[in-house]
């Protein structure tokens, strides 16, 4: 374990001995409590940011919120101290801790839209801490946020404190929320993975304007987040947590360039699939010939004459941010959203665009993945009845031959046959996904349609799901139609590409192709945009755009 | 996994209450200690060791009277709200999975009939057709199953563009499975909690006709017909009309703690085993 690198004036947060626990109420068994944070220590000096990176459920939102002496629901600090200038703000008491939120400590949301009251003005919700708090009257206040909107570059900066939440766009509102956090000139802010939900390119923006905003006021952060590269842009130290555990702790160069430990090295070189791109000579078997599609009886155009093409057990990578048109894509291939012009051949014959005209056998072969798993499965079938259905619903299979069978899609997707009597509730995100993909295997399919699938994973899970779609490619032949925004995904996965922006395919061809300069100026936003893992990314890659993303 | 020790008290009182009432119901002609329409007696005679809850104001056996009553008033009321619940749900979630035309013909259908006052429409319609209990309990379910048409319905359209019914429907499954396998497992829950509440109405409801005359015909007893029969003793202070008016109330009361442990049992939203 590394020891923190400090000097010599206090700390501005001192975290000792952190333990927290939860009591959880499992069925059928008597409620029980447990730790989710063990014995954690940390500190952070005046005008510093710390990352504190893990998986889900490795307590880095619990220690977060922590700083603030908050716990979620049936959350309790247990023990430990939490020392925030110079006090212990266990020992204060509601009236303490009352002063202190909204003041001295400020807290960024991963969601700002359902973090936002819809029914009140941004610039009401903006000022109001600093007002209650007296930091400042409404005017001052007003000024100062005006000031951050400006700094925070979101346009018209003077005005857009009348609107509504629902009036401006998810990148923007992330950046009011950081504004609202600043507004109060709090010592601490914590911000609880504030780009997660939003585009890789939105993403770079918003990312930039925090950073920015962080050094000009001089303000300390704790900056949570699951992906590392996007950490490492903006932390100067970094805190790897595992399971509630302190992994390793250390400067952020340390971390990305020599991590000692075993987890943050995987965590450090979680991209890197080996993927060699097949050679794309067999003619296609599902040809996608120029679909236009819409929504609303044909006012809202979402496609606009695109053409694809998919070769037998190779992966087309569809890339673009949200609200180009990928997913719609995967709708009209399924015939969920039927085209308005332009033809899907598949194996020779034409595809009937609408779902109902499809034949089953048609509908066999083209199987789809889901980006939620736990929302694609029905949550009152067992995984045994999940997987058998389309055993059953295809071939006709029952009693032991599908239940054998069954086994044998489990033990593919490396999980063993005892999970057959689960519930999807009992398992974990990654066992779901992969129980997903059981399903679509079941078909026998020879084309699955990927809908970012790997999206709502975490890191290094998501790479185990990508191995298992790359092995499964290799013994069953399939082939995948991959959506997805994430580049990093696509380089390890794609044999070709196509980018598509605003409903069109801006770029398409085989993925040594695509991937190779020059570029046109919106797949080059996209490259640029993905976080690396190196320091100082982030500022190359603003100053080297050529184009501003769609989401600002 | 049933655990008798983890039903909470209130469950246990209406599961009791529930179970006498079903039990006096089933076997009405065993139990009762007079016959229906029997005359053993004067007129609103008091409380007494051979009469348990005295006479009506006929001189029959009240005690025996209820115990038929419950028959009546349960019975009726049970099928009502089966063919209330049968109508109700398979035609909404029918009307959430086809949409379109189906969806709103229907739906404007059922706006119609709920936008005649249920009572009035019932004393209309039942004072034109015989009063049997054959009419009776179609009139009643199809009334009743308006409410739990929009119900289901609306329940069923948000369950509808869940993914795993979109899973279901591009796998190319029919209708029925869609709606029986897909969607009424995950809508069981509000359901479940509404059949406590519309059996209550439907005995309410079935109360308030033999009230009025235009429900169970005498001499046959139910618990509404019976307060209508008794209702003049109150003046003389005689309780023999409150007695059938505290049964419904028990009764009311008594199904819906069974309802509402049901429903605990079933709201895990997240499905899996149910947590008791």
């Amino acid at each position: 374990m590394a020891k923190a690198p400090s000097d010599g004036s206090g700390p501005l947060l001192d975290i000792r001995n952190l333990r927290i626990e939860a009591k959880i109420y499992p069925p059928g068994e008597a409620p029980r409590t447990i730790t989710l944070v063990h014995d954690v220590s940390l500190s952070l000096q005046k005008g510093k940011v710390l990352g504190l990176i893990g998986e889900s459920g490795a307590g880095k939102s619990t220690i977060g919120l922590s700083s603030m002496a908050y716990g979620r629901g049936g959350v309790k600090i247990t023990g430990g101290e939490i020392i925030l200038n110079g006090r212990d703000i266990r020992k204060g008491g509601t009236q303490g801790i009352r002063a202190l939120r909204g003041r001295e400590v400020c807290y960024v949301a991963q969601s700002a839209a359902a973090a936002f009251n819809p029914a009140h003005r941004l610039m009401d919700q903006v000022v109001e801490a600093s007002i209650l708090h007296g930091v400042a009257t409404r005017a001052e206040a007003e000024k100062r946020a005006v000031a951050l909107f400006k700094k925070l570059s979101l346009p018209d900066p003077e005005n857009i404190g009348q609107r509504f939440p629902h009036q401006v766009s998810g990148g923007q509102l992330q950046r009011v929320m950081t504004a609202m956090a600043l507004c109060s000139e709090p010592d601490l802010i914590v911000f609880d993975e504030p780009t997660t939900a939003l585009d890789v390119t939105t993403q770079i923006d918003v990312l930039a304007a925090i950073k920015e905003a962080i050094r000009d006021t001089g303000v300390a952060a704790l900056y949570i987040s699951h992906d590392l590269a996007v950490v490492a842009q903006v932390s100067d130290e970094i805190m790897v947590l595992r399971h509630g555990k302190l992994v390793e702790w250390g400067g952020t160069r340390q971390i990305i360039k020599e991590p000692r430990q075993e987890y943050t090295s995987a965590l450090v070189s979680v991209h890197e699939i080996e993927h060699v791109e097949k050679k794309p000579g067999a003619t296609p078997f599902l040809s996608v010939r120029n679909i236009t599609a819409a929504y609303g009886g044909g006012k809202i155009k979402v496609l606009e004459n695109v053409s694809v093409d998919i070769l037998p057990g190779q992966t087309l990578a569809v890339v673009g941010e949200s609200g180009s048109g990928k997913s719609t894509l995967a709708r009209a291939i399924t015939g969920l959203l039927p085209p308005e012009q332009g033809s899907i051949t598949f194996a020779g014959r034409t595809l009937s665009n609408r779902l109902a005209d499809r034949s089953r056998d048609d509908l066999r072969e083209l199987q789809m993945i889901y980006q939620m798993a736990d929302v694609a499965m029905n949550p009152r079938q067992t995984v045994g009845t999940i997987i058998g259905r389309p055993l059953e619903f295809y071939f006709g299979m029952g009693g032991t031959e599908r239940d054998k069978r069954i086994a044998e899609l489990l033990d593919k997707i490396e999980m063993g046959r005892a999970f057959a009597d689960r519930y999807p509730a009992e398992l974990s995100g990654g066992q779901k996904q992969r129980v997903c993909i059981a399903r679509a295997l079941a078909a026998k399919p020879r084309l699955i349609i990927c809908d970012e699938v790997t999206s709502a994973l975490d890191p290094l899970v998501a790479n185990g799901i990508l191995k298992l779609l790359l092995e499964l490619q290799a013994e069953e032949g399939v082939a995948y139609l991959f959506i997805t925004h994430d580049l990093a995904t696509v380089k390890s996965i794609a044999d070709s590409i196509a980018v598509m922006y605003r409903g069109e395919v801006v770029r398409y061809g085989p993925k040594s192709e695509v991937l190779k300069p020059p570029f046109d100026a919106y797949t080059d936003l996209l490259l640029s945009s993905v976080p690396e893992m190196e320091i100082g990314w982030l500022e190359k890659a603003i100053k080297g755009r050529r184009m501003e993303s769609a989401g600002n | 996994m049933l655990d008798l020790k983890r039903i909470p008290i209130a469950a246990w009182i209406g599961l009791i209450l529930t179970t006498l009432f079903l039990i006096a119901a089933i076997f009405a002609p065993l139990i009762a200690p007079y016959g229906l329409g029997e005359i053993v007696g004067d007129v609103w005679a008091p409380m007494s060791s051979k009469f348990l809850l005295g006479t009506d104001n006929l001189g029959r056996d009240l005690l025996s009277r209820m115990i038929y009553g419950a028959r009546t008033t349960i019975f009726i009321a049970v099928l009502a709200t089966a063919l209330s619940f049968s109508l109700g749900a398979i035609l909404g979630f029918t009307a959430a999975v086809v949409g379109g035309w189906f969806d709103t013909s229907m739906s404007r259908f059922v706006d119609l009939l709920m936008a005649i006052p249920t009572l009035i429409f019932a004393l209309v319609v039942l004072s034109v057709l015989p009063s049997t209990r054959v009419t009776l309990i179609l009139v009643m379910g199809i009334l009743d199953a308006t409410r739990v048409y929009r119900l289901s319905r609306a329940v069923a359209v948000d369950i509808n563009v869940m993914d795993f019914v979109e899973a279901a429907k591009l796998r190319g499954e029919g209708k029925g499975w869609i709606i029986f396998r897909e969607i009424l497992p995950n809508a069981l829950s509000p359901l479940v909690s509404e059949l406590g509440l519309r059996f209550i109405y439907a005995v309410l409801f079935l109360s308030a006709l033999s009230f009025l005359g235009l429900g169970v015909q005498p001499p046959d007893a139910d618990w509404g017909g019976m307060v209508k029969e008794n209702k003049d003793g109150i003046v003389f202070g005689i309780p023999a009309a409150l007695i059938p008016a505290a049964a419904i109330a028990a009764l009311a009361i008594s199904v819906n703690l069974v309802a509402d442990w049901v429903l605990n049992r079933t709201t895990d939203l997240k499905g899996g085993r149910g947590n008791g």
